[in-house]
């Protein structure tokens, strides 16, 4: 029995209790699911097919699926992650006949591998303290100001949308879904290792994005002094 | 100073994940906790991937429409039925 409060999750009941309610029949229990998981099962679903009305679709059937077949539902894995492989599953027939597979069995030369971190950061061979870094990375503003997290969360999800479809899935089961790594290796059948190596990349290309952006956040407040006319 | 054991920040910087998973063996996540309490510069890196992940994590719900939902709503309804 685990209860785990996903990331971007807000406080559902016990998984015992949900399953009661939908195969109760209990609408209550279904809307809590329904709002709590179609903002994830949706972006999800977007990563395996080709269109925001298509993906809707995949949700939409993976509810549907959901309904029909929680009478069966075992316990094994927690309930979101069942309506998760359902979403999957789903997505991946539909992303099928669109043509548009995503090749899991491995892990895929040039995008999958090298440093994720610029090596020019770095200092070079024959240099004193090879491998260190030449300059340390600037600190963030912590607490991100307020005023930036509209700007912030742009810069995410643009990074996420630029992110190839398998890491942009694992990062978005992990650490936006909150899902646990086991379960996630589960669920897209790909061995714990190669997860984490999808996952710290995108993470590492979404850290990245944001470093970059505030660098010039920083550059763009400095001239700001000066009276209004 | 630098021992044969000793990390480098190039190396450091691919851990972070596995780190944070806690997958890393005894010997490595010593070494990587080595590292870190000496080097400022890894201390932010790691600082940085972790504001990384709640970034991401606070990402906004896109949201099925409304027609969508009252669709399932109704399908559940009818189930139930």
């Amino acid at each position: 029995m685990n209860v785990r409060i996903g990331a971007s999750a807000r406080l559902l009941p016990p998984d015992t209790v949900l399953v009661a309610g939908l195969r109760d029949g209990n609408e209550a229990a279904f809307e809590l699911v329904l709002d709590a998981w179609s903002a994830g099962l949706l972006r999800l679903a977007r990563s395996f097919v080709s269109t925001d009305a298509s993906a809707a679709e995949v949700v939409q059937e993976t509810w549907l699926a959901v309904i029909q077949g929680v009478a069966r539902f075992e316990g094994r894995s927690s309930l979101k992650t069942w309506v998760y492989r359902i979403l999957v599953n789903t997505a991946k027939r539909r992303g099928l006949r669109e043509s548009r597979t995503i090749p899991w069995s491995s892990l895929q030369t040039g995008e999958d591998e090298g440093p994720t971190v610029d090596p020019e950061r770095f200092r070079g061979p024959g240099e004193p303290w090879e491998g260190h870094w030449r300059e340390f990375p600037a600190p963030w503003p912590s607490p991100e100001p307020a005023a930036l997290a509209g700007e912030i969360r742009a810069v995410v999800s643009a990074a996420l949308a630029r992110l190839p479809a398998r890491q942009r899935i694992v990062i978005s089961l992990r650490d936006v879904e909150g899902l646990a790594s086991d379960e996630v290796s589960e669920l897209l059948e790909i061995t714990a290792a190669n997860q984490r190596v999808l996952l710290h990349r995108a993470r590492a290309f979404v850290r990245g994005e944001l470093e970059a952006y505030f660098a010039t956040a920083e550059n763009r407040r400095k001239p700001e002094d000066g009276g209004s006319s | 100073m630098t021992g044969p054991r000793d990390l480098n920040c190039n190396e450091f910087v691919e851990l972070v994940t596995a780190f944070l998973d806690g997958a890393l063996d005894p010997d490595t996540h010593e070494r990587f906790e080595t590292h870190l309490a000496a080097c400022d510069g890894c201390d932010t890196y790691l600082a940085q991937m972790q504001q990384t992940i709640r970034a991401v994590g606070e990402l906004p719900a896109s949201s099925l429409s409304p027609s969508a939902r009252q669709a399932l709503l109704g399908a559940f309804r009818q189930w139930r039925d």
